[in-house]
């Protein structure tokens, strides 16, 4: 296992986090969320034609950058730190990586370019209204000739992505499918979402025409496998957003003056500052971990994926509630900035599973 | 001469170790061969012992020690404080007295520090130094002595003055330990370990010339001490491992090693026991409880991430790089690690959790981690002093404002009751 970056990535987050807090200060954010869309295809070109990252764990030979889940997991730490407005989750992480784990040599050579450019945008729809993260939750049904119907919910950016690959039963099994995002029969309706940094859809599906990823009925070790990966990747973009909003709540301390002198002086402030740094460390430690035996292939993956997740959802929402409380009243209004992490921390916290559940997954890994 | 390289050193050492090291020594004689040689402690001066080496060669030095089943010099407890505080502060004499014995394991040392009315406030120490005649007259108490009662020496910080702020009050010295003044009293603890000593001086004396540095200057030398301390702490697992392989000189290594690790042999249990929990959850199936099931998980990610948090603060040292914040937190994260340990034991002991001894689950063994872990969020450090040092040097967070710093000591408040 790796426990430190290269100097290359040391460097490849170097240039990252300036490129980000360049196009994507608050202000940005705030713009973004506003919309409907919540991204512009500007931007989102401008992000992969200037640094590549939209393939940035994809394979050289289907027009990707060829690196691995180490360097994926440092992108997504730096956007979840700026709290970036695009659908490089949807895209990059869940629909290229279902993709590669599921989908024929032929498909990927046709699917996989696109969504490595940017110009194709993909999204994952796995979960339904009933919330469930694992494979044992998708009722979706899929008739002899790949017709697709049922809803499938919680779909991030499933109202503006061009292909969608959808997880659904057949009479074999679990199976993956493809469709555009116009096919005719789909309905999409974008979710009142509490994070409006990152959207989200409902689907309705009433006999839409798709066409298999892979194997009729062996969607279940694919998909397996892809939430592993989604979950150790999200840690990583929240641990991103702990230390964002943690130094966030050290500069106020430092900046806040309270009978007499800067609230950052008093004890109660201090010790609670070494606490969570001490949380955001750890689960930095679990997510790095989970990143390299990802690269590594590591057969711990999934139970080191979902350790990951869990300190994640756990550190990223107990500092985005801290922060708040260390910013007091201000860290209450629509003005100050701490909001819109916090809510990204609440969504990203029950996203793909709540750190109780991830504990569960990793008890069962471990034959517990 | 060119730089010493990994290469360079590996070979010259290899060489030497080839050409010397053999079973038929004993254990002083073989220390004091490879003290001769420079090979016993690397880094030092040239003129102690040492061959000036990068600290960061020193582990080839080890490396290839370990490789041909040599046995290092004693680097076990206090004496390996002693060793670096005189290499920094001592005077020439004390130097020659001192080093090479500490080296080669003959000389045994104890650190008198920690008062009962000075804790986490070591600068607050009162155990007085007052020079009388010709010598040093030492009158007071010192605590959590570790080894004490088979000490030869104690480093001793001592208030020498009393009319000056509280840190340029204090000397260091270097106290013999045989000496009527001096009552070495073992000090029982709730687990019922007497691991420490407690340590009464009633006119107890030291010569002028084991002053170490100068008067005044006690509290920069005990830093010196302090930070290798800090330094070791870890070292305390590894000192444990001793070589099982037949011959003289291993059984006298042993022999040191278990003298030294004597007052250790509840730490493990100190530590929580994180090692023990599957298995017991498994055997008295509480692991099927799904309250009891996260519990456990808790534990296991926390311990884990701190695992990893560790080797990373190990890997960025390795390379050299400036030590991150995952360097400073081991102490505080380990005893959180405990705590959830201790814990999650009594969950899956239920009702045994009230029993101890051999009534108790694994022969008293899980009694024992459940009275031994308060321990670990106080020793060398609480976890309030923890959490200041973090915030201060690593997050750099203003000090709360002092009110011990700017006056006399004596007009300091003090403990009423200890």
């Amino acid at each position: 296992m790796q426990f430190s970056f290269t100097s290359e990535q040391e460097e490849f987050r170097a240039i990252l986090r300036r490129y980000l807090e360049d196009k994507s200060p608050p202000a940005v954010v705030r713009r973004l969320m506003e919309t409907e869309a919540g991204w512009e295809r500007d931007g989102w070109r401008d992000l992969n034609q200037t640094l590549g990252l939209s393939g940035v764990h994809i394979p050289e030979a289907y027009g990707g950058q060829g690196f691995g889940f180490v360097e994926l997991g440092i992108v997504l730490e730096e956007m979840g730190r700026a709290l970036l407005c695009a659908p490089y989750f949807a895209s990059t992480v869940l629909a290229a990586t279902a993709i590669m784990n599921a989908g024929t040599e032929a498909q990927k050579r046709d699917l996989l370019p696109g969504i490595a450019s940017g110009d194709t945008v993909a999204t994952l729809a796995f979960t339904e209204p009933n919330g469930r993260w694992d494979a044992d939750g998708v009722e979706m049904r899929a008739s002899g000739r790949c017709r697709l119907d049922g809803v499938k919910s919680f779909v991030l950016d499933g109202h503006t992505a061009d292909l969608i690959v959808v997880v659904a039963n057949t009479d074999k099994g679990l199976a993956f499918f493809t469709l555009p995002g116009d096919a005719p029969g789909l309905s999409r309706r974008p979710l009142k979402v509490m994070d409006p940094t990152r959207k989200q859809a409902r689907l309705e599906f009433r006999s839409v025409a798709a066409e298999l990823l892979g194997e009729d009925g062996g969607g279940a070790a694919p998909f397996a496998r892809t939430m592993t990966q989604a979950a150790l990747c999200l840690a990583n973009e929240m641990v991103g957003g702990a230390e964002k909003l943690r130094q966030s709540a050290l500069d106020y301390a430092n900046l806040r003056v309270q009978f007499g002198r800067a609230i950052a002086s008093f004890q109660s402030m201090k010790h609670k500052q070494a606490d969570m740094l001490v949380e955001v460390e750890l689960a930095k430690s679990a997510a790095y971990a989970a990143a390299s035996a990802a690269a590594e292939d590591d057969a711990d993956l999934p139970a080191l994926a979902s350790l990951a997740k869990a300190c994640a959802s756990d550190a990223y929402m107990q500092t985005a509630i801290h922060t708040i409380q260390i910013h007091g009243g201000i860290g209450f209004t629509w003005d100050n900035d701490t909001h819109l992490w916090f809510k990204r921390a609440k969504s990203s916290e029950v996203l793909l599973g709540d750190a109780t559940w991830h504990r569960e997954q990793m008890m069962r890994a471990w034959n517990v | 001469m060119s730089e010493p390289t990994e290469a360079s050193v590996r070979a010259e050492v290899r060489a030497w170790l080839e050409a010397n090291w053999s079973l038929d020594h004993g254990l002083v004689e073989w220390r004091n061969k490879l003290i001769d040689s420079g090979w016993g402690v690397p880094s030092w001066p040239k003129e102690w012992f040492g061959r000036e080496l990068p600290p960061a060669l020193e582990g080839v030095v080890e490396e290839e020690i370990k490789r041909i089943g040599a046995v290092g010099v004693a680097k076990t407890g206090i004496r390996r404080l002693a060793a670096a505080t005189l290499l920094v502060h001592g005077s020439d004499m004390q130097k020659q007295k001192f080093l090479r014995r500490s080296l080669t394991g003959e000389d045994t040392w104890c650190q008198l520090f920690s008062e009962p009315g000075s804790g986490s406030d070591l600068a607050g120490a009162t155990t007085r130094a007052e020079f009388k005649g010709n010598r040093w007259v030492i009158n007071g108490q010192k605590v959590w002595t570790t080894s004490a009662h088979h000490a030869d020496w104690g480093l001793l910080l001592a208030r020498t003055d009393v009319n000056v702020p509280k840190h340029q009050g204090l000397s260091y010295f270097v106290l013999d330990i045989h000496q009527p003044g001096v009552e070495v009293r073992p000090l029982r603890q709730m687990n019922g370990h007497a691991s420490f000593n407690q340590v009464f001086f009633t006119d107890a004396e030291v010569p002028p010339e084991m002053l170490v540095s100068e008067v005044g200057r006690g509290w920069a030398v005990a830093t010196t001490t302090l930070m290798h301390e800090r330094r070791g702490a870890d070292g305390i697992r590894t000192w444990g491992m001793t070589s099982d392989r037949p011959g003289r000189i291993y059984q006298e290594e042993r022999a040191e090693i278990a003298t030294v690790m004597e007052p250790y042999k509840w730490y493990p249990q100190r530590a929580g026991r994180v090692d023990l929990v599957i298995e017991r959850a498994n055997a008295t199936g509480r692991a099927a409880d799904p309250v009891v099931r996260q519990e456990i998980a808790k534990l296991l990610c926390m311990s884990k991430a701190a695992e990893w948090t560790a080797r990373r603060a190990r890997a960025a040292q390795m390379q050299g790089k400036p030590q991150g914040p995952e360097g400073s937190l081991g102490k505080l994260v380990s005893s959180h690690v405990a705590r959830a340990a201790a814990h999650v034991h009594t969950l899956i002991s239920g009702a045994d959790a009230m029993l101890t001894g051999e009534d108790a689950p694994m022969d008293g063994v899980i009694a024992e981690i459940l009275v031994s872990v308060p321990a670990g969020s106080i020793a060398g450090g609480t976890d309030e002093i923890q959490r200041n040092i973090i915030s201060e040097r690593v997050l750099g967070m203003p000090k709360e404002p002092r009110t011990d710093n700017d006056r006399p000591f004596r007009d300091v408040p003090k403990n009423l009751v200890v």
